[in-house]
């Protein structure tokens, strides 16, 4: 529908005169209405439209080409009995549990250190720790690739001087998933860190002379002012956070491709291969939409839970 | 959350805000915990940051048989571009930094327009198409790309874009960010000058491009190096759009590079180094727009 406007509405702007157009759209219609037109279009083709195919799909066979079958809900039952997906689906929630913490920490710790009145640098330190923003996941998945190699690594060669064996890196599945959890707090500290910084410059400094005149230590000051203080902001950065590694894909594929073998397979990887490799466009459509729900629950749960608890924390 | 200065730029030094904390205290010990001890924990973190990019970038400059020959030097003991040179040889390194190139200016420039119209649009006026528009625009943020990779693919080969550019370019444009980073910007532009303007008799696009424009240029400078920042590291849309390797983008090459049976480490590391090139020169450049809590608008709102 939006297309048929598109074609219309310029040719109108241009030829009618302002009198008509008022009469015709009232008063400033037409002029929201060109400012958002392509955005809409644009919204309802990459947006909206594979939205409720996706949905569709997921209740089809349908494999990418030729006629889509009505199955009903037997691609959801499948999943039910996939053990692959629960693997993928599971690896991909205990990825979140482990990074999120420590990413939270990271980036928390970089805006503090920051923030700090009396420490010198800190221009410098405020650009080098934004670097990391601007690489890439690739990149930052080949980087931690090249630091934690098995038998070239900088971190075994260090194992290696202090008498240790060398850590299986690459080949044990849950170092693997280490290196992949370090990799993306160090990735996505950055960002996290400009949401921390400007909360904690929203604390107001009277907070902090009081407590100091009353003799709190650092450690008491950060513990009950700074932190629930800055709560809105740790619900949020939680939030984005959970919800971003919930959808790590691209670093993971240049860190170890999911390995070894599939065991590191995380939920966006198990969807791009059903449903490009092995094109089984329906089946992979019908975990993006469990892949949806679980977004949308911990989206839920976290949004409940920071109601609930208010300032407590 | 909206500040009352018209002007973002004015907010954008968003040093750590001054503190009335300088109670005089005894010397020595508390010199000690008041200056080096944020001071050292301050550099331990950048030391722990840094060195990753710094241990790629050196190892990058050593040739082929140091990489792996033990024992390992921090410097390389023989600086060599070789890898550089290898990349260029080797791979088709500038083809694909003239993809990423054009995909990253495009849509940065569509990007940056559209969610200005639209952002002001949703800020200035008043209607139900806009209520209607703004939601969905919310709603958006909700729905992430990966959640529709396989029908998105499916939209993008029916209208023909599969292996070219502007399948890559074109899904990409509008942001819920960009958006709302606009909407949030223009909201804070009183409504005086716009019924000003209209009593001076100039037209809304007149309005639009000549006043308001040029006032949200902080905002849309923001938003063009966040936005190039995204497309340039983009990965999954252009796996699945793009299948002939003369249409790869950087990152698609670089993923190509990595996943080999036998990875080239000489040619993998300079070729990293090399793709992080434009993104950090424009990061320095610009250094002040991105780091400035603006891009915070769209995300608190």
């Amino acid at each position: 529908m939006s297309t048929t406007l598109t074609t219309d509405a310029p040719a109108q702007a241009g030829a009618s005169p302002p009198k008509r157009r008022k009469r015709r759209f009232g008063r400033h219609r037409l002029a929201p209405f060109l400012f958002t037109v392509l955005t809409a279009a644009l919204f309802a083709l990459f947006f909206v439209g594979p939205g409720v195919l996706g949905l569709s799909y997921s209740l089809t066979d349908y494999r990418g080409w030729g006629d889509a079958e009505f199955v009903g809900l037997a691609n959801y039952a499948e999943l039910l009995r996939d053990e692959s997906f629960y693997g993928a689906l599971g690896r991909t929630l205990v990825y979140a549990l482990f990074s999120v913490p420590l990413a939270y920490c990271l980036s928390l710790s970089m805006a503090v250190a920051l923030n700090a009145v009396r420490s010198k640098g800190k221009t410098a330190a405020r650009i080098i720790f934004f670097l990391p923003w601007l690489v890439s996941p690739i990149v930052t998945g080949v980087i931690w690739r090249w630091m934690f190699g098995e038998s070239f690594g900088f971190i075994n060669y260090l194992i290696r001087l202090v008498g240790g064996g060398g850590l299986p890196w690459s080949s044990d599945a849950d170092l693997s998933l280490a290196v992949v959890i370090l990799a993306s707090a160090w990735g996505g500290a950055a960002f996290n860190m400009l949401l921390f910084i400007a909360a904690l410059n929203n604390v107001p400094q009277s907070y902090y002379e009081a407590a100091r005149l009353d003799g709190a230590n650092a450690w008491q000051l950060f513990r009950n002012i700074t932190l629930p203080s800055i709560a809105p902001t740790s619900v949020l950065v939680i939030l984005l956070t959970t919800l971003g590694q919930m959808k790590e894909f691209a670093m993971i594929q240049a860190l170890n491709g999911g390995g070894p073998g599939t065991q590191n397979r995380l939920i966006v990887q198990y969807i791009y291969e059903t449903g490009f490799e092995r094109s089984q466009i329906g089946y992979a459509s019908a975990a993006s939409m469990v892949l949806l729900v679980v977004l949308m629950i911990i989206a839920i749960i976290q949004l409940w839970v920071s109601k609930r608890s208010g300032n407590a924390w | 959350m909206v500040t009352t200065s018209t002007t973002p730029a004015s907010s954008t030094k968003s040093t750590p805000a001054p503190s009335g904390t300088r109670i005089p205290r005894r010397r020595g010990a508390g010199l000690w915990r008041r200056n080096v001890l944020p001071t050292t924990f301050l550099w331990v973190l950048v030391l722990l940051m840094a060195f990753p990019l710094l241990w790629f970038l050196l190892s990058s400059f050593k040739p082929g048989s140091e990489l792996f020959s033990y024992p390992l030097s921090f410097l390389p003991r023989d600086w060599t571009l070789g890898g550089y040179v290898d990349a260029f040889d080797r791979v088709d390194f500038l083809r694909y930094l003239r993809n990423s190139t054009i995909v990253a200016t495009v849509t940065t420039a569509l990007t940056v327009f559209l969610c200005a119209t639209t952002g002001y649009a949703l800020a200035k006026y008043r209607n139900p198409w806009l209520s209607v528009l703004g939601l969905c625009i919310l709603s958006m943020t909700m729905l992430p790309g990966e959640v529709i990779l396989n029908p998105l693919f499916i939209v993008i080969r029916d209208l023909g874009l599969y292996n070219s550019l502007l399948g890559v370019i074109v899904p990409t444009v509008v942001t819920p960010t960009g958006v709302f980073m606009f909407r949030q910007f223009f909201l804070s532009v009183p409504d005086e000058l716009l019924q000003a303007a209209r009593i001076d008799g100039a037209s809304e696009y007149r309005i639009f491009f000549g006043i308001m424009m040029p006032l949200a240029r902080p905002i849309a400078l923001t938003l063009a190096i966040i936005s190039f920042q995204w497309r340039w590291n983009d990965y999954i849309l252009p796996l699945i759009v793009l299948g002939d390797p003369k249409n790869y983008t950087l990152q698609i090459a670089l993923r190509s590079l990595v996943g080999a049976d036998n990875i080239n480490w000489s040619v993998l590391l300079a070729a990293s180094v090399l793709s992080m090139l434009p993104l950090v020169v424009l990061y320095l450049v610009f250094q002040r727009y991105i780091t400035s809590s603006n891009i915070n608008a769209g995300l608190k709102d």
